[in-house]
């Protein structure tokens, strides 16, 4: 164990994470080393810079932020209430957007909620086990990722589709998967399964194993072991994965779209739902529900914001007192 | 209590870190395994905790086997080199772990626990920092801590891995002192690993020296220090001067030239001559069974260290003795020197 540890900012976190574990698809190693060595230069650089130029530089990026990032962010809210307030909460109570939003909220509880497990169960496999096959699992991790969520829903049609493997034994058992709840689940579980194992695999391989034998030596079981020191342990790191698997669960649109058969008022989320009214000329309805989705996206990113300070306050190794002599 | 050992091997790979390793460690014993790293004594340390398993062998504590149990089941306190406090609690909290999992059948109340935790903090003299967190801590009061919370569940055996390994110097030694009094205080059977000779010679009372997986001596403190079992034991515990000679037929050379001291039983063939620094007699150049010129000499406190290029031998071998500062050494003298001590062990390849 190291006390000394790189320290590993939660936004470089995912990225750290795949050039340091022994992916096999992990990019060049040595790329880390050397952005940082350019970064540093940059820094240093751009304090010597005379102060036009470092004006120039700062507006340059502040209006490339604004045109891309901020400008669209305000036309959703401003569309959405384009014709007041009342059209934008009638567009919300109408019963199509409400079954969209019960059903992006239902999806969402429970892709989070398995995935918080699974990925709970996946990082603790891989950070505190040695086993033959571990980098093949971590790089099975990381495959939704690399996989267009396109592809991604298809594998599920592929599947449970009425000319997929299993279609017909479902069909003869009349169990609903695809165009129903139990498809656009398991497809959002697919998409959003890496972000609570990648979040919590750098943590705990980090804090290693040792509090956990000193709890077993102590006479703790395994679940007390698990719930007092090792969950207390990776609490932010679990939220801060769960907070955007929560976000990409609910804004997932790729995936959802091949599996949900879009049924309306039945299998549309939000994000489905965005788009059809967009479609059908429903300006109003269709940038209400999205403004929905845009505040989600501001909420997790101010919790985001949090969360990652209190990682940061967890991992930075505060300098050990001095002995009294 | 009692801890026996019977033919502990492990091996991680092809790398074998305990090779048929035999021990008995009686009660109330305070024990060192010493050793240099790789040499086993973390991992035979590990196995007796049940922290880690054996791929064949023994381990009894009490006459009773403790293979057949995990590292809950055997009331075994384990200090780990960097404490391995539990950083989300409090210093109190820390040390009540212990208390707090026990089953619901056999665990204390809430104002016992407190009154055994207060208790404990006391005997580390660590009181005043029940309400802080372990990073709030020095190192010191760390390794204290953790002690504390080992010996909340009561152990049967103390086991201790490089205690004061993450430690300054000066607070090593105080926590060396400290250690040994607090066991005689309780008396609780203990094993304690390090790579320290001077720490393992000065807290145990029994040294096991360790090498390459096997156990090279055990001995007392004087014992392995005075008569060292192995050339292994030689070299590594105490500061040795080492030359190769040459023993045939009960006579030692050096190079070309004879020593005048008796082989005591070595075989013929090379071999290696093991003196202490301050087991070098001197004399005036042409007395003794060796010639140097003082290249260099440093004086502190009772003694001066010389460094002497050895005339004859192979080449030029250097060695460093200590010797009284009843006659100070002058850089560029040459002097005669004779092995007062000294122990012949076969060389190995």
């Amino acid at each position: 164990m190291s006390t000394q540890t790189t320290f590993v900012t939660p936004a470089t976190r995912l990225q750290a994470y795949s050039s340091t574990a022994d992916l096999a698809i992990s990019p060049p190693s040595g790329r880390d080393a050397s952005t940082r060595a350019r970064s540093a230069v940059a820094s240093k650089d751009l304090r010597s810079e005379p102060g036009p130029i470092r004006f120039i530089i700062i507006a340059l990026a502040i209006s490339f932020l604004t045109i891309f990032v901020v400008l669209p962010l305000l036309v959703v809210f401003a569309s959405a209430f384009s014709k007041g307030i009342t059209a934008y909460f009638a567009a919300l109570a109408e019963p199509e957007a409400l079954s969209a939003i019960r059903l992006t909220l239902l999806v969402a509880a429970i892709s989070v909620g398995l995935n918080l497990v699974f990925g709970v169960i996946a990082a603790w496999a891989i950070a505190k086990f040695e086993f033959p096959g571990k980098t093949f699992l971590i790089t099975l991790i990381d495959l939704p990722f690399s996989v267009s969520p396109v592809i991604s829903g298809l594998v599920f049609v592929l599947l449970f589709g009425a000319q997929g493997y299993w279609g017909t034994w479902l069909q003869a058992h009349n169990v609903q998967i695809l165009f129903a709840v139990p498809g656009i689940a398991l497809a959002t579980i697919f998409v959003t399964f890496p972000f609570v194992a990648r979040s919590l695999i750098p943590l705990m391989q980090e804090q290693g194993t040792q509090e956990e034998e000193a709890a077993i030596s102590l006479g703790a079981s395994g679940l007390q072991t698990f719930f007092r020191v090792t969950l207390p342990n990776i609490k932010w790191g679990l939220l801060y994965g769960v907070l955007l698997c929560n976000a990409r669960a609910m804004g997932e649109f790729g995936a959802v779209s091949v599996v949900s058969g879009h049924i309306r008022g039945e299998t549309n989320t939000m994000p489905l739902l965005v788009e059809i009214l967009y479609n059908e000329y429903q300006f109003v309805a269709s940038f209400a529900i999205a403004s929905l989705l845009a505040m989600l996206a501001l909420i997790t990113l101010v919790v985001k914001t949090v969360l990652e300070q209190r990682l940061d306050e967890g991992q930075t190794p505060r300098d050990e007192l001095r002995d009294e002599p | 209590m009692t801890i026996e050992v019977k033919n502990i091997v492990k091996r991680f790979g092809s790398f074998a870190a305990l090779d048929n390793v035999d021990l008995k460690v009686g009660k109330g014993e305070l024990l060192a395994l010493l050793g240099p790293s790789g040499s086993g004594k973390t991992t035979l340390l590990r196995i007796i905790a049940g922290l880690d398993w054996p791929d064949a062998g023994e381990v009894t504590i009490d006459g009773e086997d403790a293979l057949g149990h995990g590292a809950s089941e055997r009331h075994v306190g384990f200090v780990f080199q960097h404490y391995a406090l539990f950083r989300h609690m409090t210093v109190f909290e820390n040390v009540a772990f212990g208390l707090r999992v026990q089953p619901r059948a056999v665990r204390k109340d809430e104002a016992t626990i407190r009154a055994r935790v207060k208790e404990l903090l006391d005997l580390v003299q660590l009181d005043w920092l029940a309400n802080r967190y372990p990073s709030q801590l020095s190192g010191g009061q760390r390794q204290r801590i953790a002690l504390a919370r080992a010996l909340a569940i009561e152990p049967r055996i103390l086991l201790l891995d490089e205690p004061f390994g993450a430690l300054d110097a000066k607070v090593r030694k105080e926590l060396r002192q400290w250690l040994r009094s607090l066991h005689n205080e309780i008396h609780v059977t203990s094993i304690f690993v390090t790579h320290d000779q001077e720490e393992a010679l000065e807290v145990a009372n029994r040294v096991v020296v360790m090498d390459k997986g096997r156990i090279e001596q055990i001995g007392s403190p004087g014992e392995v220090y005075d008569n060292p079992a192995t050339a292994f034991v030689h070299g590594f515990i105490g500061e040795s001067i080492v030359l190769p000679v040459e023993v045939s037929g009960g006579s030692v050379r050096l190079g070309d030239r004879p020593l005048n001291i008796a082989a005591d039983g070595a075989a013929s063939g090379a071999s290696k001559l093991f003196v202490r620094r301050h087991d070098m007699q001197i004399g005036p150049a042409g007395t003794g069974s060796l010639e140097g010129a003082v290249r260099h000499v440093r004086s502190f406190g009772p003694i001066q260290r010389a460094e002497v290029a050895l005339t004859g031998g192979e080449g030029k071998t250097v060695i460093e003795i200590d010797a009284p500062r009843d006659r100070e050494l002058q850089a560029g003298e040459i002097i005669g020197l004779q092995p007062r001590r000294y122990r012949i062990f076969a060389a190995q390849d």
